[in-house]
C-alpha cells in the first residue's frame, strides 16, 4: 500500500468515526427526547408526583433541582472564586503549592458515591442537618469545588500581562487590580465554566441519594418562609431532585406509568442539561463582546 | 504567573513610596480571605479520607479480617457463616469494567480529537466540539436507563447469556468516558508547535505519515493522560453500572456474566446494613480502596505530565 | 474590593446562621413534640379546639419497600393533624434502624425484624426499640412468560436457587438455561424469601444477577428468557408469570389464612415508647381507615385481617 492510499484509507476510517460519535449523540439524545417527549406537558412538570395512580408529575423535583443547584452555586462560587485567584495570583511555586494542586486534582476525581457515603458519615449524621437541600448542597461543592478552581485559575492566567501590569503600574493594590482589573475581563470565561460545570451539578445522583434524601415533603408553594418546615425554600427540608426521581422511579416506580415518568423525566432532565450548554455559550458570547467592545 | 508572584515580593512599587495603609489592608483581606478558600479545600479532603478511612480500618482493626483476606479473597458473603470478606472479584470488576472502556473510548476519542486538529479544524470546532460537551453533560442516572433499555437487550439479543455484565458496563462507560478521553487528547494535539507538521509536510509526508509518525508520538504522554483520567473516572462510576452488570459477586467466566464492580456492591448493599455491623465496616472498606484508587490513578496522571514537559 | 469582602461576609454569616437556626430547630423539635401534647392538653381543657391538637416533627427513615405506604398515609395524617410535620425519608431499612436508634430519625422503617438486623455486638441495641407492625408484604415466586411451569416446590426452589438445577426442563419446564434474578445479600427481601420460602441461606451463585429494587428486578425477569426471580405482590401483574408454591396459589387469601408462608411484617420501630404525636401517627397507621384503603390500595396486606402471627423466630401461631 503507497502512501497515498495509506493516507486516504486513515483519513477515511478518522472521519467516519467522527460521524460515528456524532451519530450516537444523535441517537442517544434522539431516543432519550423522543422517548419523552410524548409525556411532557405542562402539567407533568408542574404537578406532584404519584404513588400508585398514573399521571403523575415531576413539579417539586425540578423546583429541588434547581434550587439545590442555586444553593451550591451559593456556597461554591465565593470559595472557588477565592480559592482559584489563590492558585493563580497569590501561590508561589514550591512544594505547598504542588500539593494544593494534588488537593485539588484529588478532590476533582473523587468518585462521587464515595462523596456521598461522606457526606452520610459526617453532614448529615454527625453535624446532625439530616437529609436536606442543605446537607447536599454541601455534597455537591465537593465536585464542583474543584472544577470551579480549574476554571478561575484558567480565566485568570488568559488575561494579559500588561493590562494587569499596567494596573500595578498605575499604584493599585493587587487585590484591587485582581477584583477590578482581571476578574472583569476574566469573566466571560468564568461564567461559562460555572454554567458549563452546573449542568453536571443538576445530573448527579450517586452522591445525592445519600445526602438530599429519597422524598419530599408536601410543599405548600404559597409559602415562601424559609424557615417553614413546609416551604419550598427551606434549605433543612429533604428533597428529592429529578436525577435521583429517575432512579427511584425506575427502580421501586409502582405507578402504572411509572416507565413513561422515568422516559419524561430523563428527557427534561437532557434538555435542562442542553439548556445550560446553549446558554453558557451564549453568554460566553454576549459577555465576551460587552468586555472587549468587539462587533 | 508565579513569576510575577516572586517579582512582587518587595522590590516593586513598594519600594518607591510606602503602600498606603489601605493598600495594605486590601492585601490582607485578599491574601486572608483566598487563604481561607484553599484552607477550606485542604480541610474537605483531609475530612474525607479521614472519615473513609476510620470506617473502612474498622474491618481490620475491630472485626479482624485481615488486610490480606480482603484485597485477594475469592469469596464475599458478609451475613453468611462463617461471614467472608474477599472482595478481589469486585477488585477485578472494577479493573475490568475501566480497562475495556478506555480501550474502546481511547481510540475513538483520539480519531475524533484528530478530526478535529488535523483533519477538519474549522467543521470540528464547530460541530465536533459541541457534541463532545454534550455527551460530557448527560446525566449518570441516563446513561443507566438507555444502558438497561437499550444496551442490554441488544447484547442479550446477539451473544450468549443475559445480556447484563461485564461487556454491557464496559460499553455504557466507555461513551461516559470518550468526552474526557476526547477532550485532553484534542487539547494535546492542538498545542503542539506547528513547525513539527509543517516540517514534516515540507519533507513531503503524507498527513497520515504525520499524524502516525509525528504527531501521536509526540503527544502520547498527554494521550495517556486522558485514558487514565477517563479510567479513574470509569472506577468511580456507580449508579449507571449497577443497573446493567448484574452484581454477582464473582470473577465472570465471559464477558456477557453477572460481575460486581467496588461502587455497584456500595450502592446496593450500603442501605440495608447497620452503621458499625461488620457487613457495613467491610462495604466502608471498599470504599476505602476506591478512595486510594483515586490517589493513584493522580498520581498516574501526575507521572505522566511529567514526562510530557521534558 | 469593601462590596466582594461584603458579599462574602454576609453569605459566610448566613450559612452560619442558618446552620445555627436549623440544629436550634431540630433540637427543639425533638423535645418539642411532648411539650406541645401537654400544652395543647390544656387547650383542649379550655374547649377552644374541639379535642387536643397534637403538634410536633416526626422523621420517618428506613424501608424503601415501606417508603410509598408510610408516605401516603403521613400525608392523609397531616392534613388532620396541620400541626404534625412528618417527614418520610428511603435509604434502606439499615439506615432506618441505624438512626431510629441513634435518635437521628424518630421512626425507623424496617422491612424484616429489628432483631435480625443487630445481630452479635449490637444485639442490646435491638431491644431498645419498640416494634409497630404496620402491615404485610408477601412475595411470590416469578418466571418470565416462556416457562410452562406453573408451580415448583420448596425444594425444586431451594435446587434453583442453590445452583443445583440449572435448566428448566429438570422440573418439567422447556429446555432453557435458568437465570437467577436474586437480591444482594444484605436485602431484607431477600432474606424473607430465603427464610420462609427456602428454609435455608443460600450463596451468591456464579452468572446470577442480583438487584436491589423491585423495578429492575420486574424489568429483568420480564425480558430475560429463562429467568426466575422474586417480588412483593404490589408489583405483579401480567408481564411476569407468578409461580404456585408447593401448588398453593400466591394471593392475598392464602396468606391471611397462613397457607401461603411467604410473607414478612413491615415495621416502624420507635426507641422507647412513642410521644403523643408518634402514638396518634402510629396509631392510625393500624386503624381501619387507613389499614382497608391505603394499606390495600397500595398492594400491602392489612396486618389486622391476618389470622396467624409469626414472631422473631419464625413460628407461627393461630390467632
Amino acid at each position: 500500500m503507497s502512501a497515498k492510499t495509506a493516507n486516504r484509507v486513515a483519513t477515511a476510517v478518522i472521519v467516519l468515526v467522527a460521524a460515528f460519535i456524532v451519530l450516537l449523540l444523535a441517537g442517544l439524545l434522539g431516543y432519550i427526547i423522543f422517548r419523552g417527549l410524548g409525556h411532557i406537558s405542562l402539567d407533568f412538570l408542574t404537578s406532584a408526583p404519584e404513588t400508585i395512580k398514573a399521571g403523575g408529575g415531576i413539579g417539586p423535583q425540578l423546583f429541588n433541582s434547581l434550587f439545590l443547584l442555586v444553593l451550591t452555586l451559593i456556597i461554591t462560587i465565593p470559595l472557588g472564586l477565592g480559592a482559584g485567584i489563590y492558585m493563580s495570583q497569590y501561590a508561589k511555586p514550591g512544594r505547598l503549592t504542588d500539593s494544593i494542586r494534588l488537593v485539588v486534582e484529588v478532590l476533582s476525581s473523587f468518585p462521587s458515591i464515595v462523596v456521598g457515603l461522606f457526606g452520610l458519615l459526617v453532614i448529615v449524621n454527625l453535624f446532625g442537618f439530616g437529609f436536606s437541600l442543605f446537607s447536599g448542597a454541601l455534597a455537591l461543592t465537593v465536585f464542583n469545588l474543584p472544577l470551579m478552581v480549574r476554571i478561575t485559575e484558567q480565566a485568570l492566567a488568559g488575561v494579559p500581562r500588561e493590562q494587569k501590569e499596567a494596573s500595578l503600574a498605575l499604584g493599585l493594590s493587587r487585590w484591587k487590580t485582581i477584583t477590578s482589573v482581571m476578574m472583569p475581563i476574566s469573566m466571560p470565561a468564568i461564567v461559562t465554566g460555572t454554567i458549563l460545570a452546573s449542568g453536571r451539578v443538576f445530573g448527579e445522583a450517586a452522591a445525592l441519594l445519600f445526602t438530599a434524601g429519597m422524598s419530599s415533603p408536601r410543599l405548600d408553594f404559597t409559602d415562601w418562609n424559609p424557615l417553614s418546615p413546609f416551604s419550598p425554600l427551606n434549605p433543612f427540608r429533604p428533597a428529592e431532585t429529578l436525577a435521583v426521581h429517575i432512579w427511584k422511579v425506575n427502580s421501586e416506580g409502582l405507578a402504572p406509568d411509572a416507565a413513561e415518568i422515568a422516559a419524561g423525566a430523563s428527557a427534561v432532565l437532557v434538555i435542562m442539561v442542553l439548556l445550560f450548554n446553549f446558554t453558557a455559550r451564549w453568554f460566553g458570547r454576549v459577555l465576551y463582546r460587552k468586555f472587549t467592545a468587539t462587533k | 504567573m508565579d513569576q510575577w508572584a516572586v517579582k512582587q515580593d518587595g522590590n516593586k512599587p513598594n519600594l518607591i513610596r510606602k503602600p498606603s495603609k489601605q493598600h495594605i489592608r486590601e492585601e490582607w483581606v485578599g491574601r486572608v480571605y483566598t487563604a481561607l478558600c484553599i484552607l477550606f479545600l485542604i480541610v474537605t479532603i483531609i475530612a474525607i479520607v479521614y472519615f473513609v478511612a476510620s470506617r473502612g480500618l474498622s474491618t481490620f482493626i475491630k472485626n479482624g479480617v485481615s488486610i490480606g483476606d480482603l484485597l485477594t479473597g475469592l469469596k464475599w458473603a458478609p451475613e453468611g457463616e462463617p461471614a467472608l470478606f474477599g472482595a478481589l472479584p469486585f477488585i477485578f470488576g472494577s479493573f475490568s469494567t475501566s480497562l475495556l472502556a478506555a480501550l474502546i473510548a481511547a481510540p475513538l476519542g483520539c480519531c475524533a480529537a484528530i478530526f478535529m486538529t488535523q483533519i477538519m479544524p474549522g467543521a470540528g470546532r464547530r460541530y465536533m466540539q459541541p457534541v463532545i460537551e454534550l455527551l460530557a453533560g448527560i446525566p449518570s442516572v441516563v446513561y443507566g436507563f438507555v444502558g438497561l433499555s437499550v444496551i442490554v437487550p441488544m447484547l442479550r439479543n446477539i451473544f450468549p447469556g443475559q445480556g447484563i455484565g461485564l461487556a454491557a458496563g464496559a460499553l455504557v462507560l466507555s461513551v461516559m468516558i470518550l468526552p474526557t478521553i476526547t477532550t485532553i487528547a484534542t487539547d494535546a494535539l492542538a498545542a503542539l508547535p506547528s513547525g513539527l507538521k509543517e516540517g514534516s509536510f515540507a519533507l513531503g509526508a503524507t498527513r497520515w505519515q504525520t499524524i502516525y509518525r509525528i504527531v501521536l508520538p509526540t503527544t502520547l504522554p498527554a494521550l495517556l493522560t486522558g485514558v487514565v483520567l477517563g479510567m479513574s473516572r470509569a472506577f468511580g462510576e456507580a449508579l449507571a453500572v449497577q443497573m446493567v452488570i448484574g452484581n454477582a459477586p464473582h470473577i465472570p467466566r465471559s464477558l456477557f456474566e453477572s460481575t460486581s464492580t467496588l461502587t455497584s456492591v456500595i450502592t446496593l448493599s450500603m442501605g440495608n446494613t447497620i452503621t458499625g455491623s461488620a457487613h457495613n465496616n467491610a462495604l466502608w472498606s471498599l470504599a476505602l480502596i476506591l478512595l486510594a484508587m483515586t490517589f493513584i490513578f493522580v498520581f498516574i496522571v501526575r507521572f505522566l505530565e511529567r514526562r510530557n514537559k521534558r | 474590593m469593601k462590596k466582594m469582602l461584603l458579599v462574602a461576609v454576609a453569605l459566610m454569616l448566613t450559612i452560619g446562621l442558618a446552620a445555627c437556626g436549623s440544629s436550634k430547630e431540630n433540637g427543639t423539635n425533638n423535645t418539642g413534640t411532648n411539650e406541645g401534647a401537654q400544652t395543647n392538653n390544656s387547650q383542649g381543657g379550655g374547649g377552644n379546639s374541639g379535642g387536643k391538637e397534637l403538634s410536633g416533627s416526626i422523621l420517618a427513615v428506613g424501608s424503601t419497600a415501606l417508603q410509598p405506604l408510610v408516605d401516603q398515609v403521613s400525608k392523609k395524617f397531616m392534613e388532620e393533624n396541620a400541626k404534625v410535620n412528618i417527614l418520610v425519608q428511603g435509604g434502606g431499612s439499615g439506615t432506618g434502624l441505624t438512626q431510629v436508634s441513634d435518635g437521628q430519625a424518630q421512626i425507623g422503617n424496617s422491612d424484616i425484624f429489628a432483631e435480625e438486623k443487630f445481630t452479635d455486638d449490637d444485639a442490646p441495641k435491638a431491644k431498645e426499640l419498640v416494634d409497630h407492625q404496620v402491615a404485610v408484604v408477601a412475595m411470590a415466586t416469578v418466571v418470565n412468560k416462556d416457562i410452562t411451569v406453573d408451580s415448583l416446590t420448596k425444594d425444586q426452589l431451594v435446587q434453583i436457587f442453590t445452583g443445583k438445577v440449572t435448566n428448566w426442563k429438570e422440573v418439567g419446564g422447556p429446555d432453557e438455561k435458568i437465570t437467577i434474578v436474586n437480591r444482594p445479600a444484605s436485602s431484607g427481601t431477600r432474606k424473607t424469601f430465603e427464610k420462609y420460602a427456602l428454609g435455608t441461606k443460600t450463596e451468591d451463585l456464579q452468572g446470577a444477577i442480583q438487584e436491589d429494587s423491585s423495578g429492575t428486578v420486574k424489568k429483568l425477569v420480564t425480558e430475560t428468557p429463562g429467568a426466575i426471580g422474586y417480588l412483593a405482590f404490589s408489583y405483579l401483574d401480567d408481564s411476569v408469570k407468578t409461580m404456585k408454591y408447593d401448588g398453593v396459589e400466591a394471593k392475598e387469601e392464602t396468606v391471611i389464612d397462613g397457607s401461603y408462608p411467604v410473607w414478612a411484617y413491615q415495621h416502624m420501630y420507635t426507641k422507647g415508647e412513642p410521644d403523643a404525636a408518634m402514638k396518634a401517627f402510629l396509631d392510625y397507621m393500624v386503624s381501619d381507615s387507613v389499614q382497608n384503603a391505603d394499606v390495600v390500595e397500595l398492594g400491602y396486606i392489612p396486618v389486622n385481617k391476618m389470622q396467624v402471627t409469626r414472631d422473631v423466630e419464625g413460628n407461627v401461631t393461630k390467632k
